[in-house]
């Protein structure tokens, strides 16, 4: 009895808690809310399979408990009611998996208008690369990395001279316009993550991952590192600010190109050669 | 058969021998041995008895004594961990110790615990026994595999005393971070975790040859496969999984070991470390989680289907009903272990290997929740109508299906490409796998020991003891693990040694964090009370009958309980029916074991089996 009735219980609370915790996803920020779709959806189904599975269960045990005078009903099989529990099964299974496929399908197609932002994740910490006037983002080699050339960028690579360099952990992206972001590390896995855009991959050293989103309401996000990268793996946050047009325009204009910081840098060792020569 | 050929096998039976003449249809016949009976090595000192022993029954519970003092660490982990989340206010433990507490509890708990206790422990101990065999065909391998266990975990806990420490890299141990600057024991405890991963599987190698053959060659006459007990299924099956996923293990192993100590490029691209520039090139990150996880996803079946099949029999025997189903549950068993091989990688659809593939292993890795759910469907239809005692083995049977029944439904979301994306690297995860390969394994660990420990002790665990063990075990699991799926659906990452206040998560999570370590703390507290009942009861405990519960397999069948070395006294057993004939119409007792003679039971309709 107290078994059967906890079975009972446990199922009723979990049904409670799930409908009246106040535990539950933040307000998805980007186009993405279709993942949020899916999970309804499985939970809808999962969720009537696990109520009928427990009540069933609480229901024998009540009901079916020891008597000595009792015998049990001696039935192997039952060839056509397992191949009915099978088919229902696969059924079920199907009506989760093809509107998970049709999904995956849009998040790994990118739209072609999709606007190109690079980040940078190193241990611990984020920065970004906006493609400039033309574009596109200029090639990179790890070999390139020193203090004049934090990004790597190529030299001799004319795309990479206009390239926006954000060397800060904040990010801002234009409201509803479509972004991928092309995800390179320098040292080990790290993934870019915030959790009202719902998208998420991992960086991986050598390769350059990506995935899109469209940005879908003003705000200001964390960004987390999602893959374990090391002791400082909790502490490698970043920021996303979602702009209007006006806002981001402002921010963008702050961003120095390639070019200039190049000019800079190279304008501070001939300041430090004259000293050094005085 | 013909009567010509007993005497040449030595294991020719004593009603063969006296049987009438062959025109007439023997109804207790059993097919003719085809091997001689085993000879066996007979200890003859301390040292050969109690510490090298080489019978199976023996090296089964040092297997298992070995994998739970191994396992207690891992809780003691656990709680250290649990009580930095909820409490990180109290300084309690540096980041680097963390993430190594966190890679060892996993390791450990996965490995060093529940492979070696289910293979290891309960393989030793009942095959031969379930099977009608005197021993394991190799004996001499078999004491060696465990000894090879034991410098694992050996080497395993040595790492705790190098410089740097155990590794940090998480127990997945991706690369590059698990051999860079930048992860804790990146240059000492990393190579001791590979070292001792590599024994762990060449003495798993030495056991499970020892597993699968013995289940082949020394079944007693008349036990078909198709009349083997789901345990033995299972713990076959798992040990098949193992010999084909521990090899891309070891190799996974060995290649990270060179690029740590000779400076190959297996693992590791050109990359920079911490400002410096490493001398690694053009190697493949992804390649070592492909390997990992190849041998990673069968893993969690290597534990999943011995408790399939053992709470498969515990079900059976104590609702006095046959198991529904038994062809498809054997089906099942065998169709999830093939499939384990065709799922690794929903294990890294965010990895960023080619995303193609996630259409591939969404529709592959659903496709293995069909035969799974038979499994479930068949184990709550043998409760149907049963004669259902709640005994202790009963109680966490049921324990089990709750807690699989929980787990296995969110594999279904994670398994789901799509809906993995938000969900992946979240405590969802973290509560997935721990309901579903950790709370529900283990409550069927629980129900096993409660059910044989009278086949090793000859005494029976203490029963108040026992159910307050199985409440606060199975309720505060389940108060655990269920609402920190909730959590991962806010976005709280794992392996955060700390979370700080951030903006989008309400602070009532912390909240929920303080809660869940407190039945953490309580949960691992009311273990000491098994091990209490463990091992006080092997003195104190209740003499137990011979076949306590009244079950059909032939473990309860030898002439001595507990069974002596080479378990059957002269004449090894025959079987003449499955292990299921339970409240069989007809028959005087509700159940028949597998060794009684239809001569016997003749007003019994039994269906053929």
């Amino acid at each position: 009895m107290i078994v059967a009735l906890s079975i009972f219980l446990i199922t009723i609370g979990s049904i409670a808690f799930h409908f009246w915790s106040p535990w539950w996803w933040t307000e998805v920020a980007s186009n993405w809310g279709n993942m949020d779709d899916t999970i309804l959806l499985t939970f809808w189904i999962t969720g009537a399979v696990f109520v009928a599975i427990c009540f069933f269960v609480a229901y024998c045990v009540w009901k079916f408990s020891y008597k000595k005078e009792r015998r049990a009903e001696y039935k192997p099989e039952d060839k056509k009611l397992e191949s009915r529990l099978t088919w229902a099964t696969a059924i079920g299974v199907a009506a989760l998996l093809a509107p998970g496929l049709v999904v995956w399908n849009q998040y790994v197609t990118v739209p072609e208008n999709a606007y190109k932002v690079e980040v940078f994740a190193y241990q611990w910490g984020w920065k970004y690369r906006l493609p400039g006037k033309d574009n596109i983002l200029g090639k990179t080699d790890i070999k390139y990395i020193n203090d004049d050339n934090p990004f790597g960028l190529i030299l001799e690579d004319p795309n990479g001279k206009d390239d926006l360099l954000v060397d800060a952990d904040e990010l801002h992206v234009l409201k509803d316009r479509p972004v991928k972001f092309e995800l390179r590390t320098i040292d080990v896995l790290h993934n870019f993550y915030v959790p009202q855009f719902r998208g998420k991959m991992d960086m991986v050293p050598g390769i350059i991952t990506y995935y899109w989103l469209t940005p879908t309401r003003v705000g200001d996000f964390e960004v987390l590192c999602a893959e374990y990268c090391g002791t400082g793996h909790y502490a490698m946050r970043g920021r996303v600010i979602v702009d209007e047009e006006k806002d981001y325009k402002k921010w963008e204009a702050k961003q120095i190109t390639f070019e200039k910081m190049l000019a800079k840098s190279q304008n501070n060792d001939n300041l430090q050669l004259v000293k050094k020569d005085k | 058969m013909s009567d010509e050929n007993d005497h040449k096998l030595e294991a020719k039976s004593d009603y063969v021998a006296d049987a009438p003449s062959v025109s007439t249809p023997d109804i207790d016949a059993v097919p003719e041995a085809e091997l001689p009976d085993q000879e066996l090595y007979h200890s003859h000192s301390w040292w050969t008895t109690y510490v090298f022993s080489q019978d199976a029954k023996y090296i089964g519970i040092q297997y298992a004594l070995t994998a739970i003092g191994t396992g207690l660490l891992g809780l003691v982990l656990s709680w250290l961990m649990r009580i930095q989340l909820a409490f990180p206010g109290l300084g309690w433990l540096e980041p680097s110790s963390y993430y190594q507490f966190v890679t060892m509890h996993g390791m450990i708990m996965v490995v060093y615990l529940l492979t070696a206790l289910f293979l290891g422990g309960f393989g030793n101990l009942l095959i031969p026994l379930m099977c009608g065999a005197r021993d394991m065909a190799f004996p001499y391998v078999n004491m060696l595999s465990y000894w090879a266990f034991v410098v694992a975990v050996l080497v395993l806990l040595a790492s705790f005393f190098v410089p740097g420490g155990p590794t940090g890299a998480g127990w997945t141990l991706y690369p590059p971070q698990a051999i860079t600057a930048g992860t804790p024991g990146y240059n000492g405890g990393i190579i001791l975790m590979l070292i001792s991963l590599i024994l762990f599987v060449a003495g798993f190698t030495m056991g499970g040859l020892n597993y699968i053959i013995t289940v082949l060659q020394l079944r007693a006459r008349g036990m078909t496969l198709m009349r083997m007990p789901l345990t033995i299924w299972g713990i076959f099956t798992a040990t098949v999984l193992a010999m084909f996923a521990f090899p891309a293990l070891l190799v996974g192993c060995l290649m990270m070991t060179l690029d740590s100590l000779l400076g190959t490029s297996f693992f590791m691209p050109a990359m920079v470390s911490l400002g410096e520039t490493l001398t690694h090139e053009g190697g493949s990150p992804i390649l070592f989680q492909h390997l990992f996880w190849f041998f990673g996803h069968p893993e969690v079946y290597i534990v999943a289907l011995p408790a399939f099949g053992i709470v498969s029999d515990l079900l059976s025997v104590h609702s006095r009903k046959t198991i529904f189903g038994y062809r498809m549950m054997v089906w099942a068993i065998v169709g999830i272990g093939a499939l384990s091989f065709f799922v690794w990688a929903h294990h890294m659809y965010v990895s960023g290997m080619n995303p193609w593939f996630g259409f591939f292993f969404a529709t592959t890795t659903l496709i293995i929740a069909v035969p799974t759910a038979i499994k479930v469907y068949n184990w709550i239809l043998t409760l149907w109508r049963g004669n259902i005692q709640l005994s202790l083995p009963m109680l966490f049977s049921l324990g089990f299906i709750v807690t699989f029944l929980n787990g296995g439904l969110t594999g279904l979301f994670l398994g789901n490409v799509t809906v993995d994306v938000p969900l992946s690297d979240t405590y969802f995860v973290v509560a997935h796998f721990h309901m579903v390969m950790g709370i529900a394994p283990i409550l069927v660990i629980f129900g096993a020991i409660y059910h044989w420990y009278p086949l090793i002790t000859g005494r029976m665990m203490d029963e108040t003891l026992g159910k307050i063990h199985f409440w606060i075990t199975f309720l505060g699991s389940y108060a655990i693990y269920f609402p920190m799926h909730y959590q991962g659906f806010v976005g709280v990452p794992r392996r955060y040694f700390e979370i700080y206040d951030s903006p989008y998560i309400d602070t009532s999570t912390l909240l929920l964090n303080k809660f869940i370590t407190i039945a953490v703390l309580i949960v691992g507290a009311a273990q000491l009370l098994f091990l209490y009942n463990l091992f006080a009861s092997a003195r104190l405990g209740k003499k137990s009958e011979k076949n306590p519960w009244k079950a059909n397999s032939l473990e309860w069948q030898t002439p001595q309980m507990p069974p002596e070395h080479g378990n059957w006294g002269k004449e090894l057993p025959k079987v003449y029916r499955w292990p299921y004939d339970f409240s069989v119409p007809g028959a005087k007792e509700d159940y028949i074991p597998q060794n009684q003679p239809p001569s016997e039971i003749i007003g019994a309709k039994v269906e053929k089996t």
